[in-house]
């Protein structure tokens, strides 16, 4: 009988004990962080999204040798002599032209591997987080500056002067009326074989499409990888 | 009464039974529902250390509004297996009996939907037709859950009406009246008038009532918190083991008015409850419109004190069920006829002796 009043009185007590409990809680603040309008600060060091300046980009390829994804992509094109593309921020001179420059977001493992050997400290990861996309393809970020047009632009002038270079060399030993004729008939056919790759190329302004291999021969070996990451 | 109004207003006798039948759905009790769902959201968030709702509306106020709207256009699914008639009829019944308590109940001295002698008597009785509602609703949608969650909330709803009858046998027996309105004119005055404090008059009878009074109240409180099926008395539709019980097979309207009747039910009770032993309608300090001699603004400050006093109870429901654990089936039953019904018991003769008296 003792016992039943015992339990009346343990209900009884244990229940207002649990109810002054939640009264209590319902004015303390709430832990809720209303994520897209208020957000946690990020620690100091956080790795997020890689981003790359390309104001400040040498092409020298040392992030992309980094990687240990490979998921960035550089091709680069020799400046001609003439053409002056200017200064680093950190007074570098730049010598190359940066055909292309995608980094696969999506393959990113965020180890910041890149970030240390860059000469001019223009790859870095900022505190973007938010980046989803619909698409995998939009994953693939394409940092080079120039136009597709340019690029294309860029590579035939190389080879147009790479070939210009070699006759010279060729012209050297012989009289200077023959190596005249010699260069027009060789400029010719040349050029013949230039135009139909630039056709090629023209239609892919995204770089990162599987289809330009045969337009850019500078990273056969990364292509292949590229193809079995994509879901067909 | 609410009739007469309506019968001098338009001259119709079956119009003013449709407008004083509907006025209290629409109203009160589909802004009720709204309110109160959001209300639980809100409590149990705060309770939580979280927010709830925030999004739609300021703070939320907007998303039950937005909760219908999905609701209503929800696609109904009515299975293979079901037995589609019952299916059907389930929800009806359901929120029927719910409603049908509304019409004894009394908001104002000026609005009560039918004054009728046995209104406490009628209320217990047609919240009884839920309970075949929820029985058929388990039954007709042809699933374990289901089934197990209606005989257990029948069960249960039964077993916990005894309790309830009880003490309200003892508070007619103080007052000799079943009628709600004659109940809450009685507490008229101050809030020493009221039940839970002895009721009217200034006898020794008075002060030797006030602990069986707040027995009785916490009796009938945990009784009728059982039967609307709420936490920590919610094994009916516990949703972590009997995935919601006896309307898991439901889906937009009928849920929605599974649901609409729950939050019904919720307030049906606080408001026997307040009936019963806080004064129902009667204000805890007398009237402003007497002071002022404004007779018309009396009824208006009753319905504010009705609704506040209901909706206090209706908070307090919330808290429980945001502190609470849910009982086992076995635990609800050993409460039920091992605590409250011999407690009840007693209490009852106890009050009788001391009506004697």
């Amino acid at each position: 009988m003792s016992q039943y009043f015992k339990n009346i009185w343990s209900a009884i007590s244990t229940v207002s004990i649990g109810m002054k409990v939640t009264f209590k809680h319902l004015f303390v603040p709430a832990v809720t962080i209303q994520y897209p309008d208020v957000k946690l600060e990020l620690p100091e060091r956080e790795r997020n999204r890689l981003y790359m300046n390309m104001d400040d980009c040498i092409g020298c390829d040392q992030c992309a040798r980094a990687c240990p994804v490979n998921c960035i992509e550089i091709e680069t094109v020799k400046s001609l002599p003439d053409e002056d593309l200017g200064k680093t921020s950190n007074g570098k001179r730049k010598a190359l032209w940066v055909t292309k420059f995608n980094i696969d977001i999506a393959k990113c493992c965020y180890c910041q591997l890149c970030v240390f050997p860059c000469p001019t400290e223009c790859i870095y990861m900022t505190d973007v987080y938010e980046f989803s996309e619909f698409k995998r393809d939009n994953l693939v970020y394409d940092y080079a500056t120039l136009s597709p047009e340019e690029r294309v632009q860029k590579k035939l002038n190389y080879e147009k002067f790479e070939v210009e270079k070699a006759a010279q060399k060729a012209a050297a030993a012989p009289a200077a009326a023959a190596k005249k004729a010699e260069e027009s008939k060789e400029a010719k056919p040349e050029n013949k074989e230039v135009k139909p790759e630039s056709k090629d190329i023209k239609p892919e302004t995204r770089a990162a499409s599987p289809d330009n291999k045969e337009a850019t021969s500078g990273n056969s070996e990364t292509k292949p990888e590229n193809r079995e990451d994509k879901p067909e | 009464m609410i009739y007469d109004f309506f019968y001098n207003l338009t001259g119709s006798q079956i119009l003013a039974y449709v407008i004083g039948s509907l006025l209290p759905l629409f109203i009160f009790i589909l802004p009720f529902a709204l309110v109160a769902v959001l209300l639980e959201r809100k409590v149990s968030a705060h309770m939580q250390d979280r927010l709830g709702p925030m999004r739609v509306g300021y703070h939320g106020l907007l998303q039950t509004v937005a909760d219908i709207l999905k609701l209503i256009q929800k696609e109904d699914i009515v299975a293979e297996s079901n037995d589609k008639p019952l299916f059907n009829l389930a929800p009806v019944l359901v929120f029927a009996g719910s409603y049908t308590a509304f019409a004894a109940i009394p908001f104002t001295s000026a609005f009560i939907g039918s004054n009728i002698d046995l209104g406490i008597i009628f209320i217990i009785a047609i919240t009884g037709l839920s309970v075949a509602g929820i029985l058929m609703a388990g039954w007709a949608s042809n699933n374990k859950y289901t089934l197990l969650g209606a005989m257990r909330s029948v069960a249960q709803i039964i077993s916990y009406e005894i309790p309830t009858i009880l003490v309200v046998l003892s508070l007619i027996m103080i007052t000799g009246t079943a009628s709600l309105n004659k109940l809450s004119e009685m507490q008229s005055g101050h809030f020493w008038n009221w039940m839970i404090l002895g009721g009217p008059g200034l006898s020794l009878t008075k002060f030797l009532f006030i602990p069986f009074m707040i027995i009785g109240f916490v009796i009938i409180y945990i009784s009728t918190l059982a039967e609307v099926n709420r936490t920590p008395f919610d094994i009916p539709e516990a949703e972590s083991e009997l995935v919601s019980g006896y309307h898991t097979e439901y889906s937009g309207m009928k849920f929605a008015m599974f649901f609409l009747a729950e939050y019904a039910n919720m307030f049906a009770v606080s408001a026997i409850v307040v009936a019963l032993f806080f004064g129902g309608y009667q204000s805890p300090f007398g009237y402003l419109g007497n002071t002022l001699h404004l007779p018309w603004l009396i009824p208006i400050e009753q319905f504010f004190w009705f609704i506040f006093k209901g909706v206090f109870f209706v908070i307090v429901q919330m808290w429980l069920r945001w502190t609470l654990p849910r009982l086992r089936v076995d635990q609800l039953m050993a409460v039920c006829w091992k605590y409250l019904i011999p407690i009840a018991f007693v209490n009852l003769i106890i009050v009788g002796l001391i009506t004697v008296l």
